[in-house]
């Protein structure tokens, strides 16, 4: 090879190097050492660790009564997320893919919680819920309804409603914008030979919108399921898990197993766990869209 | 009435119809924009609640329901950016959020560049493991993150907050410039070539100015997730001196739970540059998410 071809394929090299060299320390590492780390006893600090096999998955999957109760929490939430928020979400897409007016408007306002950290919604709903001075009791007293007041975050009874109706506040915006577009790529003219064939809106919705606008519902969903099972920064920044274990999700978890009790190869089996139920989500969607396409 | 002539009855008959539609389409109008209205009223009020309570005292903050405080503090903001250190974390934030941006699209759009336009071996691999960090959800592996921080000596470190968070702006840039360039014509580069223009100057002079439109979009979703990144925050920065805003905010919580007035003067102050960026630039937002979301 002559000098110039030499210089052409280091030069190639140079141009993905950067990122190559960025992932492999910072994503690659990190995700096989979490496999490694998951099969040891190490507590993060002292400089020896066992290789104690499979201990901490049996220990976790038979003995850890709190790890299963936090997923039974994410899946209430991701639920939740799943039926009222997203169909919150598509109902006032359908109500705005109508030409109606300021249309605009109401997207720039729907997507406000969205752009919003977790961290900012969840102090300031912090107070909304407040046992003594938050806006929902005095709402509650101004209506009549006093009785019904209390600490709402505080309540076991109400704990996880609650942060679940702050997740979904944040969350409708997104969901809203991205049904609203696939509606829009909806061509008028299905709607117009459909009318004249002499279909109601009804029909109109169940035949012409529901099919064509499948793949749209399975993305959002999929992003919903995999953003809400990951919930954290609104239960940090809210209930911090409590009362109780009452709003643990698997996030805090790994974070108290980690810094709280420093167990680190523990807290590396709950994340590939973790891990492994939200691929198996995810797999099921797949095979599930995929089935529904053919049909 | 009995002098009435047919037509007339008809005409009448006919316009009373129209009306009846058009009362109807009224009343439908009506109640979508009254339900449109109230969903917006539920997204905009705990922000301006927010705002008007950072404008009471602490005195007055649990007694004053009002919206609009009759005699606004605005000394609180005075308090929070200067006695609280918000200032401190609002550089910080300013500082991590200019520095990943820029990284993440120098760093992105050189190796989409590559992928797009140049022939070197193992090209299509490490496309494909590159991308696949946006495909696989890995929880926990902020666990081995941290260890690995530790080993480099980078916990508590502004360069170790910086570096993942590249990182992980990396793989939704490469991919959303690699398919712009790819959509791009390559004639004039080509002539550039030809004029002996090299490979590296027709990339930052002729392709990355192209771009444009795409990095705008790379650019505000990286804003976004940058300024409201909380978790790594906290595993990795200890010095109140690194704090991004976020951190800070939970920090001050945790320290003075009930001063109201000062924690919610330092969420407008979060909250401000974020509510600019996203109302100058809501197109490329919302065009961002959907062109993306559809196309996929």
């Amino acid at each position: 090879m002559s000098f110039n071809q030499v210089r052409k394929v280091v030069g190639s090299y140079v141009f993905v190097a950067p990122a190559f060299l960025l992932f492999v320390t910072f994503s690659l590492y990190p995700f096989l050492k979490v496999f490694q780390l998951s099969v040891t006893n190490w507590d993060g600090i002292s400089s020896s660790m066992q290789y104690i096999g499979l201990e901490n998955f049996k220990d976790l999957w038979l003995d850890n009564p709190v790890f299963w109760a936090s997923m039974k929490n994410a899946f209430t939430v991701t639920f939740l997320a799943l039926t009222a928020q997203n169909f919150l979400a598509l109902f006032l897409a359908l109500l705005c893919d109508r030409d109606i007016r300021g249309g605009n408007v109401y997207r720039v306002i729907f997507y406000l919680p969205p752009v919003l950290s977790g961290i900012v919604v969840g102090l300031i709903w912090n107070w909304i819920y407040d046992g003594n001075y938050g806006l929902l009791n005095h709402f509650l007293r101004f209506i009549g309804l006093g009785d019904l007041a209390r600490a709402w975050l505080s309540d076991a009874k109400t704990a996880l409603i609650g942060v679940s109706v702050i997740h979904m506040w944040k969350g409708f915006g997104w969901g809203f914008v991205i049904l609203l577009a696939g509606l829009q790529s909806i061509p008028r003219e299905l709607y117009e030979a459909a009318r004249v064939d002499g279909a109601n809106t009804w029909v109109m919705f169940k035949n012409v919108t529901v099919p064509l606008m499948i793949p749209v519902f399975i993305l959002v969903s999929i992003l919903t399921i995999l953003g809400t099972m990951q919930i954290f920064d609104i239960i940090i920044s809210t209930t911090g898990g409590g009362p109780g274990y009452h709003t643990e999700v698997p996030i805090t978890r790994i974070v108290s197993t980690m810094i709280g009790s420093s167990k680190f190869g523990y807290a590396c089996a709950m994340g590939v766990t973790f891990g492994l139920i939200l691929l198996a989500i995810s797999m099921v969607q797949i095979r599930v869209s995929k089935m529904m396409r053919q049909v | 009435m009995s002098r009435m002539t047919s037509t007339h009855v008809v005409a009448e008959a006919s316009r009373a119809e129209v009306n009846y539609d058009l009362v109807k389409k009224r009343a439908v109008s009506f109640f979508v924009h009254l339900f449109l209205i109230l969903v917006s009223l539920s997204c905009l009020f705990p922000l301006w609640w927010a705002f008007a309570s950072s404008l009471k005292t602490q005195q007055t903050v649990f007694t004053d329901l009002s919206f609009f405080p009759k005699d606004p503090q605005w000394s609180n903001y005075y308090y929070a950016w200067a006695k609280a250190d918000f200032s401190r974390y609002f550089f910080n934030s300013l500082l991590y959020t200019a520095v990943v941006v820029v990284g993440v699209v120098l760093i992105a759009s050189m190796a989409a560049y590559a992928f797009s336009r140049l022939k070197f071996w193992g090209k299509n691999v490490m496309f494909l493991v590159l991308i696949s960090t946006m495909m696989i959800p890995i929880p926990g592996s902020f666990i081995a993150l941290y260890v690995l921080l530790n080993k480099l000596h980078l916990v508590d470190t502004r360069l170790g907050y910086i570096l993942p968070q590249i990182n992980g702006g990396l793989a939704l840039g490469i991919f959303l410039l690699k398919t712009f360039f790819d959509d791009l014509p390559k004639e004039i580069e080509d002539s550039a070539a030809i004029d002996g223009c090299g490979r590296f100057r027709t990339y930052w002079h002729i392709a990355l100015p192209l771009a444009r439109p795409a990095i705008a979009v790379l650019a505000i979703f990286n804003i976004l997730a940058v300024w409201n990144e909380y978790l790594l925050a906290m595993l990795v920065l200890s010095s109140k001196d690194l704090m991004p805003l976020q951190r800070g905010l939970m920090v001050f919580q945790g320290a003075h739970i009930t001063q109201y007035p000062l924690l919610m003067a330092g969420i407008v102050i979060t909250v401000l540059p974020v509510l600019a960026v996203y109302l100058l630039l809501q197109k490329h937002i919302i065009k961002g998410i959907t062109a993306g979301a559809v196309k996929g």
